[in-house]
C-alpha cells in the first residue's frame, strides 16, 4: 500500500517496442503501451491476437524477445513481490473444479507471497475475511470452490487477488461460461474495484462490456491498432480493422 | 566415576562417529521397549495372539506409516493429475534395485539396493519433471515411454546377473511382509518424519502450484522448486513402501486412497485428513488379512483400499441424490446438510 503512494506518478506498467513469438511465429509485434496507476483498461481483439501473451508480458510471465516491459518500473519479469499482483488465469473457472479446496482456502492463497510458512497473523486472516465480504462471497466460505456456479467461482479467484492486496488486478477472459446476469454483477464489481484505485487490466472478446466499464482500450491483433479511450475507440474504424480485414491490412503495411 | 565417565565417552564417541547407528539403537529401543511392550499390552487386552508377534508388530507400523506418507503426498499428485507418475517412478525404482545387485553382483561391492532405488528414483522424477516441462503438459505418452524403459532396464540387468538374485526380486516385485526387518521398519518411519516435515514446511506452495500453476507463478513463487519437490516427494514415498507393496502395487497408495477422499472432502485439508484415515484404515486391515489366509500383503491392502473407495462412492452416490433434491427447494440448508454427510463418511471409514 505504502509503496503505491511512493510510485504514484510511475505507470503501473509500461511497455516499448515489445515484440514476441512461439518459435518463428510472430505473435506479437512492436506493442508500446502505458497502464497508469488507478486505469481500468481493457483489452480485446480476435482470436489468436495475443491478447494473453500480452497480459502474460505484462505481468512478467514470459519475456519479451525484443522491446523491454516493465512492472512497477522494475523489468517485468524481475520484478518479485508477488503480493502486489493478483493475476486470474483464462481457466479460472475449471482450475478447482474437481479438486476438495473450500473458497476460503483459495482466497488465503492471496496472502501466501507474505507468509509461505508460519502461522496467519489476525491481520492475514482479517484481510482474507475483508476479501470475501468485499465480492459478497462471506456465506460461501466453507464450501467446496467445485460446487459452486461459474459466476460465484469467478468471484472467489477476485477475493483472492483482494486479499493480496494486490495493486493490480490482471484478468484473462473471466466470465467464459458465466451467464449473463452474474456476468453484469461481475463488471459492477470490478468497477466498484476500479473506483476505489485498483487497477486492472481486463481480457474480454465482448467488446460491449469492455467498451462500457473500461477507462482505456488497447484493440490488438499482433499489432496495436488502437489505445486510448473507449468512445474514441467506438468512433474510428480500428476495429473493422483488427477484427474483419486484417489479412488486407497487414499486407499494406509489408 | 570413572567407569560413569568413561561410558560418557563411548556414548560420546558412538554420536560422534557413527549418529545413524546411535539413532538405529534409540530406534531400536522404542520398538522393543515402548511400542512392542504397547503392542504386547494391547494384545493380552484383546486376546490377539498375533499382535504380540515381533515381526507382525514391524508390519503394522510399517502398514501404517505408508498408509500415512501415501496420501499425504499422493493428494498433491492425484490433483495436479499426475497419478500414472508414482506407477512410473515405482518401475523405474525397480530399475534402481537392478541396477544395485547388478554393481554388487559385478563388481562384488555391498551396495543396498534400496540406496540405489532411491538414487535412480528421485533422479528419473528429476528428469519426468523436466520433460513435463519442456512439454508444457502433461503428456501420458512420455511416462508411458519412462515407465516401460524403466521396467525394462530393470528386467535386463536382472538376466545380465548371476541367476541368484531373481529370488529377491519377487519380493520387490509383489512386495512381502516376512522381508521387513527392524531396519527396514527404521528406514520407513525416519522417511515418514522426513516426508512429513518436508510437506508441512511446504504445505502452502505445493498447494499453490497443485490447485493454480499459472497463479502461482504470477505471485512469484518458486513454481519450479515446488513442482520438481513434488515428485522427488513422490519418489521418496514410493521407495520406502516399495518393500511391503511391491512395485507394481505400490502407486495405489498415492492413489486410491486419495479418490475416496476427494468424493466426500469440501477442504483440501480434510480431504488429506480423510485419505490418510482411508489409507490406514486399509493397510491394517490388509496386512490382517495377509496374515490370516496366507495372502499377498501387497494386493490385499490395495484391494481393502479399493473396497474403501467403492464404499464411499456408493454413499456418496446415493447421498447426493437425496441431497439434490434438498438443494433444489432450500439452496442455504444444503450446506450444513453436506457438512453433516462428510463427518458420517469418515466415521463409517473407522
Amino acid at each position: 500500500m505504502t509503496a503505491t503512494a511512493e510510485q504514484q506518478s510511475e505507470p503501473v506498467i509500461s511497455i516499448e517496442n515489445a515484440s514476441f513469438g512461439y518459435g518463428s511465429v510472430p505473435v506479437l509485434e512492436s506493442i508500446s503501451l502505458g497502464v497508469e496507476s488507478g486505469a481500468f483498461l481493457g483489452i480485446v481483439g480476435p482470436n489468436g491476437s495475443g491478447k494473453s501473451t500480452l497480459l502474460d508480458l505484462m505481468v512478467g510471465l514470459r519475456q519479451p524477445d525484443s522491446g523491454t516491459v516493465r512492472l512497477f518500473g522494475e523489468p517485468a519479469t524481475e520484478f518479485d513481490a508477488g503480493e502486489r499482483i493478483g493475476y486470474v488465469p483464462q481457466d479460472a473457472t475449471t482450475v478447482a473444479r474437481e479438486m476438495p479446496i473450500t473458497v476460503r482456502e483459495v482466497v488465503r492463497m492471496g496472502r501466501y507471497p507474505r507468509r509461505l510458512v508460519g502461522r496467519f497473523s489476525d491481520a492475514d486472516r482479517q484481510a482474507v475475511d475483508d476479501a470475501l465480504e468485499q465480492v459478497g462471497i462471506a456465506d460461501l466460505a466453507a464450501r467446496r470452490v467445485g460446487r459452486l456456479s461459474g459466476g460465484q467461482r469467478q468471484r472467489v479467484f477476485i477475493a483472492r487477488a483482494l486479499a493480496a492486496e494486490a495493486d493490480l488486478l490482471a484478468l484473462d477472459e473471466p466470465t467464459v461460461g458465466v451467464d449473463a446476469e452474474s456476468r453484469e454483477a461481475f463488471y459492477e464489481l470490478l468497477a466498484d474495484l476500479n473506483s476505489s484505485g485498483l487497477t486492472i487490466i481486463l481480457i474480454d472478446h465482448d467488446i460491449g462490456v469492455v467498451t462500457t466499464y473500461a477507462t482505456e482500450i488497447a484493440c490488438l491483433n499482433r499489432r496495436l491498432y488502437f489505445d486510448g479511450d473507449p468512445s474514441e475507440f467506438v468512433a474510428t474504424d480500428a476495429l473493422a480493422e483488427a477484427y474483419g480485414t486484417d489479412q488486407h491490412v497487414l499486407h499494406h503495411n509489408h | 566415576m570413572s567407569a560413569h565417565t568413561a561410558s560418557i565417552r563411548s556414548v560420546g564417541s558412538t554420536l560422534q562417529f557413527s549418529p545413524v547407528e546411535s539413532l538405529f539403537a534409540v530406534f531400536e529401543w522404542v520398538l522393543t521397549n515402548v511400542y512392542g511392550a504397547g503392542m504386547d499390552l494391547l494384545a493380552d487386552l484383546l486376546g490377539i495372539q498375533m499382535l504380540g508377534y515381533p515381526y507382525m508388530q514391524r508390519a503394522y507400523l510399517a502398514a501404517v506409516c505408508i498408509g500415512v506418507i501415501g496420501p499425504l503426498v499422493g493428494t498433491f499428485l492425484v490433483h495436479r493429475e499426475l497419478s500414472m507418475l508414482s506407477d512410473t517412478l515405482a518401475h523405474t525404482a525397480f530399475a534402481g534395485v537392478a541396477v544395485g545387485l547388478f554393481l554388487n553382483a559385478t563388481f562384488s561391492l555391498s551396495l543396498s539396493p534400496l540406496a540405489t532405488a532411491f538414487v535412480v528414483a528421485v533422479g528419473t522424477a528429476l528428469l519426468v519433471e523436466l520433460l513435463i516441462d519442456y512439454a508444457g503438459a502433461y503428456s501420458d505418452t512420455s511416462l508411458a515411454i519412462v515407465l516401460t524403459g524403466g521396467f525394462a532396464v530393470g528386467s535386463v540387468l536382472i538376466t545380465a546377473t548371476d541367476g541368484g538374485i531373481a529370488v529377491g526380486i519377487n519380493a520387490y516385485l509383489f512386495g512381502s511382509l516376512a522381508t521387513v526387518s527392524k531396519a527396514n521398519v527404521g528406514l520407513l518411519v525416519f522417511m515418514s518424519l522426513f516426508i512429513g516435515c518436508l510437506v508441512a514446511l511446504a504445505y502452502r506452495p505445493l498447494l499453490y502450484v497443485t490447485v493454480d500453476a499459472t497463479a502461482a507463478r504470477a505471485a512469484r513463487l518458486n513454481v519450479r522448486l515446488y513442482k520438481r519437490l513434488m515428485v522427488v516427494l513422490t519418489a521418496l514415498v514410493v521407495v520406502s513402501a516399495m518393500q511391503i507393496m511391491g512395485v507394481i502395487l505400490v502407486a495405489a497408495m498415492l492413489v486410491v486412497p486419495v479418490a475416496a477422499a476427494a468424493l466426500v472432502a469440501r477442504s483440501f485439508k480434510q480431504s488429506i485428513l480423510l485419505a490418510i484415515l482411508a489409507a490406514v484404515f486399509s493397510a491394517v486391515v490388509g496386512v490382517t488379512i495377509s496374515y490370516h489366509y496366507g495372502l499377498a500383503a501387497g494386493g490385499s491392502i490395495v484391494l481393502a483400499a479399493i473396497g474403501v473407495y467403492a464404499t464411499v462412492l456408493t454413499v456418496e452416490k446415493f447421498t447426493n441424490r437425496t441431497e439434490f433434491l434438498t438443494r433444489w427447494h432450500s439452496p442455504r440448508h444444503s450446506v450444513d446438510q453436506s457438512a453433516t454427510k462428510i463427518k458420517a463418511d469418515g466415521g463409517d471409514e473407522e
